[in-house]
């Protein structure tokens, strides 16, 4: 019986001690687990992401998104080109991204990045480069600052202004008061969608689901 | 006395196991351990949440109740009661029907694997097996005169 409580003790002191290491960041990491809360102002809350499509379109669908999740990258590559084409480009939809940094790597880094982009104007640009390259930089354990940089620079934004704005931060507070209103909302995983204002909640991304959704709203939008 | 032996230490480890997944979903680790498995892309779906609470959190409550039935069941005056070896037989395969529903989700809906819960599955089969075995070997409970 002896040896059989020393074999408990031993899985647990093991495990215990690999789940320990598991929470200290590796070399040429920066996990931003366990980071402090980033404080953030009323002009941090009252920005409400960037959104594309017409201001009168019926619809508005706001994306809580974090741009290493790989299914929020699955659906930006695969689903919302014909999104963009069949609902946006044709007025019916204005589409709202905000941010939902979740507990990967580079959550925050890559939204800093995209927010820095969006001060040139290039914030849509900026999301596609890197949801395009996201199975490379998203896998990777070091810092894809650098990675990021070329990208801004390849969509048109200004490099040296681009590194000031991510030295600086200034953005974190909007990130971080974008997820915590999506959490106010009831947000937990990425992507989730609002769908003038009623959160989305199959599990169905495909394209032709979000025709069906719009069609849907309109309907309910013409009935009133 | 050996399957409740066998029982508490295969729980103690998937214990461990959900632990560290249900850490990694609250925030508390960064990134998972996964190889070139998938365990993020699984861990960070809409299944990996069960009633507003995460997946891995009922693992852990999970285990932790098939640890301490199992050492409870090995105190002196329970070692000869088939009554715990019945318990953890039918919590254990109602832990093994939920994995296999989440083994289907990760191969027919998510398209991904996690090796952690490949890991967990493996564990709690095995408590399976070996918890049901035990209990068709123990007598038939006597009803009536």
């Amino acid at each position: 019986m002896k040896r059989f409580y020393g074999l408990l003790v031993a899985v647990a002191v093991v495990a215990g001690v690999l789940i320990w290491k598991g929470t200290r960041p590796g070399p040429g990491e920066a996990s931003t687990a366990g980071a402090p809360p980033v404080a953030f102002t009323a002009a941090d809350s009252a920005f409400r992401g960037y959104a594309q499509g017409s201001d009168s379109a019926p619809v508005e669908i706001v994306e809580y998104a974090d741009l290493q999740c790989p299914h929020c990258g699955e659906f930006a590559v695969v689903q919302f080109p014909t999104i963009r084409e069949q609902l946006i480009s044709t007025g019916r939809v204005r589409w709202r991204m905000r941010d939902f940094p979740l507990n990967f790597s580079w959550s925050r880094v890559s939204a800093l990045a995209a927010q820095c982009a969006g001060e040139q104007g290039r914030y849509w640009e900026m999301v596609d480069a890197m949801y395009q390259a996201q199975s490379d930089w998203g896998r990777s354990t070091k810092n894809p600052s650098g990675q990021f940089r070329d990208m801004a620079r390849r969509v048109g934004v200004d490099g040296n202004r681009f590194d000031a704005c991510v030295d600086s931060h200034r953005y974190d507070g909007r990130i971080e008061a974008s997820r915590a209103q999506g959490q106010a909302l009831g947000v937990s995983d990425t992507p989730t969608f609002f769908v003038n204002g009623r959160m989305k909640t199959d599990n169905n991304l495909s394209s032709d689901r979000f025709q069906q959704i719009v069609d849907s709203a309109i309907a309910a939008t013409q009935q009133h | 006395m050996r399957h409740r032996q066998a029982i508490a230490v295969l729980a103690l480890v998937g214990f461990f196991v959900a632990l560290y997944l249900w850490f990694y979903k609250i925030g508390v680790i960064g990134e998972l351990k996964c190889g070139t498995g998938s365990c993020e892309y699984v861990q960070t779906s809409r299944w990996a949440t069960l009633l507003g609470q995460p997946v891995a959190l009922y693992g852990v409550a999970g285990y932790l109740v098939l640890f301490v039935i199992a050492l409870a069941g090995l105190q002196p005056r329970l070692l000869s009661n088939p009554a715990p070896t019945r318990l953890l037989a039918a919590l254990a395969f109602v832990g093994f029907a939920f994995t296999l529903y989440l083994t289907y989700l990760e191969l027919f809906v998510i398209h991904a694997v996690c090796r952690w819960c490949m890991g967990s599955a493996v564990i709690i089969t095995l408590i399976a097996g070996i918890a049901v075995a035990a209990a068709l070997r123990t007598p038939a409970i006597r009803t009536g005169p």
